[in-house]
C-alpha cells in the first residue's frame, strides 16, 4: 500500500491532482480508441484549471480519470496523495456533469439535498446547507419547484449547487455552461470566479470556449485528439480579481490568441 | 365529456351486434316452440332442419322469431336479459331478498355482490403476494448476476404452462397438506401476477442512465442508497405500468381458482349456470367479473395518478 501511494504521488508537495504518462485505451467494437495518451499534470491546491480542445479529445475522460469513475490503462494519478478511486471513495470532489442530471422526482432543494442525506450529514445542517448553496446560485425561493419547472439554465445552476452542497475542496465540471446563452453564461463565469476566490477550492473545468477558460482560469490546459493529449499548458498572468471588461484587455487578447494557436497547431497535426 | 361520444357509439355498436346475433344463435329453438305452438317452419320437419344453419333458418323465417330475445334457456340471452338478472342478482337480491343484506344481515348467496366479493378477496391476497414476489425476485435480479442468469428463464418457463392444467393441480396439492378456502385461489392469482411485475420492475430498476449511476459514484453511495434514492423511484412509472396488468391476472387467476372448487365466486358462478345450461347466470357472472377488472385496473390509475403527481413526475 504505502509503495502504492509512493508510486502514485510523483508531483509537486502541493498538488491535489498529479498525472504521469496517464493512458487510456478504449475497447470497442470498432477496435481500441486511444483517449488519452501520456498525459502528464500537476493542479496544484488553489489553481483554476481549464481543459479545452476539440470534440473528442479526451477532456472529459480526463475528468473521469480524476473523479476514478474511469479507469485509467496505463500512467500513475493521484489525487490529494491518494488513488483516483480512494479520493473518489473519501468523497474528494464535487463533479458537474455536462448535463444538469437532476432527478426528477426530486425537488430542486431535495436534489442539492441528496448528498448530504448520502454522506449522512445531520438533518439541520442539511436544511442549512442547502439555503445556503441555492442562495449562492441565485435559486433561493427554487426549492419546492420540480426540476421540470425550471429552465435549463437554472437546472444547471442547481446542480452547481449540488456539487458545491457538501464543500469538498475540488470541483471537477464538465462544460456546465455549454448549452446557455452567453448572458447567463457571463453571469454564471463572474459568480464562479467569485466562489473560488471566497472558498480557495482547486477547480477543473472543462470548455469549448476560449473566452470563457482564459476570463476563468489560472492555467490553460489545450488539448487535441487522436490520440487525447496535452499540447500546450498556458499560465494566465491576469490577476485573480476579473471583472468582465478585464476580456478588452490587451493581456486577455493575447493569451487568448495562444489558446487558438494552441489549438490550431493541435489540428495541424492530424 | 367529449370522449363519452366515441365510447357510446362503440357501446350501441356492439349491442346493435349483439341483438342482431340473438336470432341467428337461438333460432333452432326458437323455431321449435313456434311450431309447437302451430306455425308452419320452413322447412316443416326437424330432420330437415338439423343440419342447416342458424342464420338460414333465421332468414327462411323471418316472422317466428319473435321469441328469440325472451326464451327461458336461451343459447345466447339478449342483452337486456342480461340486464335483468344482473339487476336480480345483485340491488334486487339484497335489498329485497329474504336472504339479503337487508333483510338478513349478511349478503345472499345467490347474489353477484356476494360472489364478486368472493372473487375480489382471492384477487387482491393473490395480487399482493405475487406484487411483493414480483418486486423481491426483480430487485434479486438486479443485483445479483446469478439471479438475473438463474431466475428469469425459469420466469418465463413458468408462465408456458397453461393455467387451466395447472389449478387443479396446486388445489389438490394443497388440499392435501391440508391448504383450502382462500389461500390456494390466491397461490393461482399471485402465480399469475408476479410475471409482469417482474418484467417491469426489472425494466424499471435498470431504468437510471448512466449519469445518474455515476452521480451516486461520485458520492461514494452505497448500493442500499443507490436503490432506495435512484432505482426504486426511477422504477415506479414502470412499476404502476405492469400493476395494471397484475391485477387483470389476478382476478383471471382467482376465476380459474374457482372453477374446480365449487365454493363461490365468480368463476363457480360460471360454471355453475354451464352445468345447468343457465347461459344468463353465465353472462352476468361475465360482465360482474369485467367490471370488476375494469374497477381494479382503475383504482391503480389513480393510485398511479396520485404517486406521479406527489413525485413531480406527471405534469
Ligand atoms: N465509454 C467509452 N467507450 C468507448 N469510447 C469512449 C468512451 N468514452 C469516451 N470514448 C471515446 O474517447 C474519446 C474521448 O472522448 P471524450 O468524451 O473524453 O471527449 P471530449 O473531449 O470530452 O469531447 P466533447 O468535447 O465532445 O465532450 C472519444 O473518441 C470517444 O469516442
Ligand atoms: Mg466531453
Amino acid at each position: 500500500m504505502a509503495e502504492a501511494r509512493a508510486a502514485t504521488a510523483p508531483g509537486p508537495a502541493d498538488a491535489v491532482i498529479s498525472a504521469r504518462g496517464l493512458d487510456l485505451t478504449f475497447q470497442t467494437a470498432d477496435g481500441p480508441v486511444h483517449a488519452l495518451k501520456g498525459v502528464d499534470l500537476d493542479i496544484r491546491r488553489g489553481e483554476f484549471v481549464s481543459f479545452i480542445g476539440p470534440s473528442g479529445c479526451g477532456k472529459t475522460t480526463f475528468l473521469r480519470c480524476i473523479a476514478g469513475l474511469e479507469t485509467p490503462t496505463g500512467g500513475t494519478l493521484s489525487v490529494n496523495g491518494m488513488t483516483a478511486d480512494e479520493a473518489r471513495r473519501s468523497r474528494a470532489y464535487g463533479y458537474v456533469f455536462q448535463a444538469a442530471g437532476l432527478y426528477p422526482w426530486r425537488t430542486i432543494g431535495g436534489n442539492v439535498r441528496l448528498p448530504l442525506e448520502i454522506m449522512g450529514f445531520p438533518r439541520a445542517e442539511r436544511d442549512e446547507r442547502v439555503a445556503r448553496v441555492l442562495e449562492l446560485v441565485d435559486l433561493a425561493g427554487f426549492e419546492k419547484k420540480f426540476p421540470w419547472q425550471l429552465s435549463g439554465g437554472m437546472q444547471q445552476r442547481a446542480s452547481i449547487a449540488r456539487a458545491l452542497a457538501f464543500d469538498a475542496d475540488l470541483l471537477l465540471m464538465d462544460e456546465p455552461f455549454g448549452a446557455l446563452d452567453e448572458i447567463v453564461r457571463d453571469r454564471l463565469n463572474e459568480e464562479l470566479l467569485r466562489l473560488w476566490d471566497r472558498t480557495g477550492k482547486t477547480i477543473g473545468f472543462v470548455t469549448h470556449s476560449i473566452p470563457e477558460a482564459v476570463y476563468l482560469s489560472t492555467r490553460i490546459v489545450v488539448m487535441s485528439p487522436r490520440p487525447g493529449r496535452i499540447t500546450d499548458v498556458i499560465d494566465s498572468p491576469l490577476p485573480r480579481e476579473r471583472p468582465l471588461d478585464i476580456r478588452d484587455s490587451r493581456e486577455f487578447i493575447e493569451i487568448a490568441h495562444r489558446v487558438r494557436e494552441g489549438l490550431r497547431a493541435g489540428h495541424v497535426d492530424e | 365529456m367529449r370522449s363519452l361520444v366515441p365510447v357510446l357509439v362503440v357501446v350501441l355498436g356492439l349491442l346493435a351486434l349483439w341483438y342482431a346475433a340473438v336470432p341467428v344463435m337461438n333460432a333452432a329453438e326458437t323455431l321449435t316452440r313456434a311450431e309447437r305452438a302451430g306455425a308452419v317452419i320452413d322447412p316443416p320437419t326437424a330432420v330437415e332442419r338439423r343440419d342447416l344453419s342458424g342464420l338460414t333458418l333465421a332468414l327462411r323465417n323471418p316472422g317466428l322469431l319473435g321469441e328469440s330475445w325472451s326464451l327461458e334457456r336461451p343459447r345466447l340471452p339478449a342483452p337486456h336479459q342480461v340486464a335483468a338478472e344482473i339487476w336480480a342478482t345483485t340491488w334486487d337480491e339484497e335489498v329485497n331478498g329474504r336472504r339479503g343484506i337487508v333483510q338478513s344481515g349478511s349478503f345472499s348467496n345467490r347474489s353477484l355482490i356476494y360472489h364478486g366479493g368472493i372473487t375480489l378477496a382471492a384477487t387482491l391476497s393473490g395480487f399482493l403476494i405475487g406484487s411483493i414476489l414480483g418486486i423481491l425476485l426483480a430487485v434479486g435480479i438486479v443485483h445479483s448476476r446469478t439471479m438475473d442468469l438463474s431466475v428469469m428463464p425459469w420466469a418465463i418457463v413458468s408462465q408456458t404452462v397453461p393455467i387451466v392444467a395447472l389449478a387443479p393441480m396446486i388445489i389438490v396439492v394443497l388440499y392435501s397438506v391440508g391448504v383450502q378456502g382462500l389461500l390456494p385461489k390466491a397461490v393461482i392469482s399471485a402465480y399469475l401476477s408476479f410475471f409482469p411485475v417482474v418484467v417491469g420492475m426489472v425494466k424499471g430498476l435498470r431504468a437510471p442512465e448512466r449519469m445518474d449511476l455515476d452521480l451516486m459514484r461520485t458520492y461514494s453511495a452505497s448500493r442500499g442508497q443507490v436503490f432506495w434514492k435512484l432505482r426504486l423511484p426511477a422504477s415506479v412509472p414502470y412499476l404502476f405500468a405492469s400493476l395494471k396488468i397484475a391485477i387483470a391476472a389476478s382476478l383471471v387467476g382467482a376465476i380459474v381458482g374457482e372453477l374446480p372448487v365449487q365454493k363461490g365466486g365468480l368463476g363457480a358462478r360460471m360454471l355453475a349456470g354451464s352445468y345447468y345450461g343457465q347461459t344468463v347466470q353465465i353472462w352476468s357472472a361475465l360482465f360482474a367479473a369485467a367490471v370488476l377488472a375494469a374497477l381494479l385496473v382503475w383504482v391503480i390509475g389513480w393510485a398511479e395518478r396520485r404517486t406521479l403527481r406527489a413525485m413531480g413526475v406527471a405534469g
